[in-house]
């Protein structure tokens, strides 16, 4: 159809148009097409799924959550014997997956920070250095890392009798990565109180400040008085509790050690892949954030005569900030779903025990469904809260 | 006020200071800026005075490159030995020994398929039947039954081949499903628009691994009694839905690159819906999204090494079978290292390419 044919289409009534050509017709019936299709794909594979089902005599439902496990896991963050139930081993997995996507996610995003900066150093050597870590540890499978720290602490490290020992109180062999921590005090519990409540203080305070700034314009140092509350509240804590420095060293009793925390080498193992492994990628992120803010505004900030920290606290990071937290996010996500990946070196996470369960029961489905399910939770509320920061963070214009 | 300076008649007979320029001038520029600078550079210097030599020792000076297990335990470096004499095991997997000749020319002929791809004037319309023969010929090479050819069951297939043809596949299969879903999520149609969201934000948020048990323990379930697909097709789908998502959000970025006007002009000379995607939007979007495309084919080709977790024997599983084995037990580093160093070349080609390519299609926009 030449177009020159039909110049009046638009402006004449659309009734003329015969009804297979009607664009809302048209849509309707492609929107019931694309229904019906899938509708019906999901039909077959149900009812084939149903035979099956039926034919093997494998239960289906949720039931099995509440049968006896009977399977022991390695570690575990709550009391927990092959004797509980289905649903209480999974909630140990999904428990050590928070553990170890949570631990991961923090020392990462420090890691990847120092790393980017590493990379825009003035100091060529550095930057280089944080260059070839950056490719090298991208472009190798993070479950290959995986393995080869879980060869590095059982094969290459020595056992306990001769364990490394770098630091006093730290210990390094086949059995895992075993330090001294504080001996238990009421002390330590206070500490932790007082930290919280200084916390709570800082942001009143900081509140309240910001406020009198708006109506006096001056200017109280909050850092300062900040980071004095939640160090200083704590160390009083700490002599009033009566001071304790006992600590809980571990020792060498006859074939592994006794006393201190122990991690165990698959934890290690998982967690160092991991954390190499993203903080390549973090690195990346900071290092695009950083360069996104031009000089322009450092110079423009200290002409209007802010001082360093508050050219850096105003100015710098809220712009780098913006273009970071984003992708910075989803690396998070990304390290958090590679987490499942703890099932290859036989650390007990979410999918290693659903798993586990899925071969004792043979309810692929509903295990299957609910590994989805969990990672979809940790995925879509990760999502929500960017898509509220990012409404914070948008540049309001003019 | 360039007339106002004083003149310097000698200015050019005089040398720069002996310690701005040279190797000199280049250490204190680059290495001894300032005190803080100074002092990092003799860290990493003293850092790599405590790890280089003995690292050297072990790689190079005590290691064993020609040499059974037994004699590397007693040894004192790496035992390289590892590699040679399982290279073909590594490499072929199960692959009938005599027959390794055809994934190994398979792999030639990807490799130089994908070198020859990368050079932006071999791309024209018959660089996609190249690829689609060879394809055909790499197929036929690699299952048999044809050309006198004995025929090779798809479980024997292993190792590098595998690894090649689980991420090449996964990707050129995931791509038109992935610019399908773009457009379905761009659409006016709620319908089909939240079908595209719900499955790309759904493949999105779950890891890789769980699909992929999917693949190996729900998907049989879902087949009439005595249908039955091998475990390589169903890891390989496994692949593409998951690539597909992850491209179709790289599309879409494409798509919301294209300026309204685009769509209005392709309206306002009378093409429809089809004809505007297909001769307008696509190849300029398309063309955008080539740069994080070879990103995504790089991740595809990491993530494969996950089949390892269902028990396909790709490069990585094949590695770890042979580490299994009594004689050479123990020696894992070594082996890892080879493997990674196979996976690095690779992805650092890769990503090496995809910078170029952005440099390049940076200045026709």
């Amino acid at each position: 159809m030449a177009p020159n044919e039909t110049p009046l289409s638009g402006t004449e009534a659309p009734s003329k148009a015969s009804f297979w050509y009607d664009p809302k017709v048209r849509g309707v019936l492609y929107q019931i097409g694309a229904l019906l299709t899938v509708g019906l794909l999901a039909y077959y594979l149900m009812s084939n799924t149903l035979a099956n089902l039926e034919r093997q005599a494998i239960a289906t439902g949720f039931g099995f959550l509440e049968k006896q496990a009977s399977f022991e896991i390695g570690e575990s963050l709550i009391s927990y014997t092959a004797a509980d139930t289905y649903f209480k081993a999974l909630l140990v997995g999904a428990l050590n997956t928070l553990l170890v996507s949570f631990i991961g996610v923090v020392i990462t995003i420090i890691l990847g920070t120092f790393i980017g900066i590493a990379r825009l150093s003035t100091n060529w050597l550095v930057s280089r250095m944080a260059a070839i870590y950056i490719e090298v540890f991208q472009d190798i499978p993070v479950l290959l890392q995986l393995f080869f720290w879980y060869a590095f602490f059982y094969e290459m490290l020595p056992g306990p009798r001769q364990a490394l020992n770098p630091m006093a109180g730290v210990f390094l062999c086949n059995r895992g990565l075993i330090f001294g921590v504080p001996a238990a005090h009421p002390a330590w519990q206070y500490m932790a109180i007082a930290f919280l409540a200084g916390c709570v203080a800082v942001y009143f305070i900081r509140r309240w400040a910001r406020r009198r700034q708006d109506q006096t314009g001056q200017i109280l140092p909050t850092g300062r008085v900040g980071a004095a509350l939640l160090i200083g509240l704590p160390l009083i804590t700490w002599w009033l509790a009566g001071a304790p420095t006992a600590m809980n060293i571990p020792a060498l009793k006859g074939f592994n050690f006794k006393g201190g925390v122990s991690v165990s080498p698959e934890f290690a193992a998982l967690l160092l892949g991991l954390v190499l492994y993203t903080a390549a990628f973090v690195a990346e992120v900071v290092r695009a954030g950083i360069q996104s803010v031009s000089k322009g505004q450092t110079e423009a900030a200290m002409s209007i005569g802010l001082r360093p920290g508050q050219v850096l606290n105003l100015v710098i990071l809220p712009q780098a900030l913006r273009v970071i937290i984003p992708p910075l996010t989803s690396q998070m996500l990304n390290l958090t779903k590679n987490s499942s990946l703890a099932v290859a070196i036989g650390y007990p996470d979410f999918v290693s025990v659903a798993g586990t369960a899925i071969n004792q029961t043979g309810q692929a489905i509903e295990g299957v469904a609910l590994i989805m399910m969990v990672y979809l939770i940790f995925s879509l509320s990760t999502s929500a809260f960017m898509n509220w920061y990012n409404k914070k963070m948008k540049l309001v214009e003019r | 006020m360039e007339d106002a300076r004083p003149q310097q008649p000698f200015a050019d007979n005089i040398k720069p200071p002996r310690t701005s320029v040279g190797v000199i001038g280049w250490l204190k520029a680059n290495l001894f800026n300032s005190w803080f600078n100074s002092l990092l550079t003799l860290l990493v210097l003293f850092l790599f005075y405590k790890t280089i030599p003995p690292f050297v020792r072990w790689a190079f000076i005590d290691s064993l490159w020609m040499s059974t297990g037994k004699e590397c335990l007693a040894a004192d470096g790496a035992c390289w030995s590892i590699i040679p004499a399982n290279l073909r095991f590594i490499l072929f997997g199960f692959y009938p020994y005599e027959e390794q000749w055809r994934p190994a020319i398979a792999i030639a002929m990807l490799v130089s398929l994908l070198i020859y791809s990368q050079y932006r004037r071999n791309w024209k319309k018959s660089l996609f039947y190249i690829w689609i023969g060879g394809l055909v010929v790499m197929g036929i090479l690699m299952r048999g039954g044809l050309l006198g050819l004995t025929s090779i069951e798809t479980s024997k297939w292993g190792g590098l081949p595998l690894t090649l043809l689980l991420s090449v596949f996964g990707l050129t299969a995931a791509y038109p499903l992935g610019i399908v879903l773009a457009l379905g999520r761009q659409s006016r149609l709620p319908a089909i628009r939240s079908l595209c969201v719900v499955y790309i934000e759904l493949i999105r948020g779950v890891p890789l691994i769980s699909l992929l048990f999917m693949s190996s323990v729900v998907f049989p379930l879902f087949l009439p009694e005595g249908v039955s697909v091998n475990a390589i097709l169903r890891a390989q789908v496994a692949i593409i839905l998951f690539t597909a998502a992850y491209i179709a959000e790289v599309v879409r970025g494409g798509l919301q690159g294209m300026s309204k006007g685009q769509y209005e002009a392709a309206e306002a000379i009378g093409l429809n819906y089809v004809q505007t995607m297909r001769l307008i939007i696509l190849p300029q979007a398309l063309k955008i999204v080539i740069p994080p495309s070879v990103s995504i084919l790089i991740s595809a080709f990491k993530d494969t090494s996950l089949v390892v977790i269902i028990a396909l024997y790709d490069l990585l599983k094949t590695t770890q079978s042979i580490l299994g084995d009594p004689r050479w037990m123990g020696f894992s580093a070594e082996a890892y290292i080879f493997v990674a160093m196979i996976y690095f070349v690779c992805c650092f080609y890769m990503s090496n390419f995809s910078r170029k390519l952005e440099r390049e299609l940076d200045t026709g926009l």
